[in-house]
C-alpha cells in the first residue's frame, strides 16, 4: 500500500507526485486508462479509414476476379512473405519493449526499441525495392503505365489492381514512416530512463499503434499477393 | 479523496510473447502454403480466417485488451462493429445488382 499521507490542506501541502503526472489526472493509474483509451478511439477511425478503402477493393475484386489474379501474380510473393515475418518480429520486438518499460529495465527497453526500429526500416527497404521492380515494369498507373502482358482488355482492370495495391501499400507505408519517427522519439525518452512500472503509457501507445499498424498488413499480403485464380500462375 | 492508484501492471510471461509469435509465423506460412495449391472457392475463405485469427491473437496478446478495461473492449467492438456495417450494408448494395459485368 502507498503510505503517502494525504494532505488535507491542499494549499498547505503537495503530496509528492510522478513528474510525468499530467495535472488534469487524479493518478498515474486513470492517466494510463485515459491514454490507452484515446488510442483506441483513434485506432476505431484508423479501422474504419483502411476498411473504407478495402471494402472498395472487395467490389472490384469480385467485379473483375482475373485482372486481380493477374495483378496479384506480378507482385514478388517471396518478398511480401519476408515483408510479413520481419514485421512479426517487429511487433515481438515491440510487444518486449513495453514488457521491459513495465518491469523498469531501461536497457531492455532502449535494445527492444532499436530493434524494433531495425526490423521497421528494414521493411520500408524491402518495399522500396518492390516499387522500384514496379515502376520498372511500368505497373504504376497514369502516364507512367506500360505494362501489357495480359489481353488488352484486361489491362486496365490490372491497372485498376495497381491502384489499389499503391494505394493500400503507400497508406501502409506512410504509417510505419511515422511509426519510425515516433519510435525516434520513444527511443529517446526511454533512454533517459523516463519509463518505469508507474509510467509506461507513452511505450505502451506506441506499442498499440505499431501493432495495429502490423494487423492492417496481415490483411494486405494475402489480399495484394497471394490471389488464386485464373491467370495467377507466373510468366 | 480519491485514493492514489497506480497502472495495474500485467507483466505478461515471456513465453506467452513467444508463442504468440510463433503462431503467427506460423499463420504466415500456412497462408503461403494454402495459396499455392488451387482450392477452388476455398483460397480465398482459408486466407480471410487465418488473416483474423493472426488478427486477434496480436489484438489480445501483444495489444493487452486481454487484461483492458470494459470500457476499453467496448470501444474495440464497436470499432468492428462499424466495420461490419460498412462491409454488409455496401456489399448487400453492390453484390445483388443484376449489372452487366465485362
Amino acid at each position: 500500500m502507498s503510505d503517502v499521507v494525504v494532505a488535507h490542506d491542499p494549499a498547505e501541502h503537495h503530496e509528492p507526485h510522478h513528474p510525468f503526472l499530467q495535472h488534469h489526472f487524479e493518478d498515474m493509474g486513470q492517466q494510463h486508462e485515459a491514454s490507452t483509451l484515446g488510442m483506441w478511439m483513434f485506432l476505431a477511425t484508423e479501422i474504419l479509414f483502411f476498411g473504407g478503402v478495402l471494402a472498395a477493393y472487395w467490389i472490384y475484386r469480385v467485379m473483375y476476379p482475373e485482372a486481380w489474379a493477374v495483378g496479384a501474380a506480378q507482385q514478388n510473393w517471396q518478398l511480401g512473405a519476408v515483408n510479413t515475418i520481419v514485421l512479426i518480429v517487429s511487433s515481438l520486438t515491440m510487444a518486449l519493449a513495453v514488457r521491459a518499460a513495465q518491469l523498469g529495465r531501461r536497457g531492455g527497453q532502449v535494445l527492444m526499441l532499436i530493434l524494433t526500429l531495425i526490423f521497421g526500416t528494414v521493411f520500408l527497404v524491402v518495399k522500396g525495392v518492390e516499387y522500384h521492380a514496379h515502376w520498372e515494369e511500368g505497373l504504376f498507373p497514369g502516364d507512367a503505365w506500360h505494362w501489357n502482358h495480359a489481353a488488352p482488355e484486361l489491362v486496365p482492370k490490372v491497372q485498376l489492381f495497381m491502384t489499389f495495391y499503391w494505394s493500400l501499400t503507400g497508406l501502409h507505408a506512410l504509417h510505419m514512416v511515422i511509426g519510425v519517427g515516433l519510435l525516434l522519439w520513444i527511443i529517446w525518452r526511454a533512454w533517459r530512463g523516463h519509463f518505469g512500472p508507474q509510467y509506461y503509457g507513452p511505450v505502451e501507445v506506441m506499442g498499440l499503434y505499431w501493432h495495429f499498424v502490423d494487423i492492417v498488413w496481415i490483411f494486405l499480403f494475402p489480399f495484394l499477393y497471394l490471389i488464386h485464380g485464373t491467370g495467377a500462375h507466373h510468366g | 479523496m480519491a485514493e492514489e492508484h497506480a497502472p495495474e501492471v500485467h507483466v505478461t510471461p515471456l513465453w506467452i510473447y513467444i508463442v504468440i509469435f510463433l503462431a503467427l509465423a506460423l499463420g504466415t506460412i500456412l497462408t503461403v502454403a494454402a495459396s499455392r495449391f488451387d482450392l477452388g472457392m476455398w483460397n480465398t475463405p482459408i486466407a480471410l480466417v487465418i488473416a483474423t485469427i493472426k488478427a486477434v491473437l496480436v489484438i489480445l496478446f501483444f495489444m493487452h485488451v486481454i487484461h483492458s478495461t470494459r470500457l476499453t473492449w467496448v470501444v474495440i467492438i464497436g470499432a468492428f462493429l462499424w466495420l461490419g456495417v460498412l462491409f454488409v450494408l455496401t456489399f448487400a448494395d453492390y453484390l445483388t445488382r443484376g449489372w452487366q459485368l465485362t
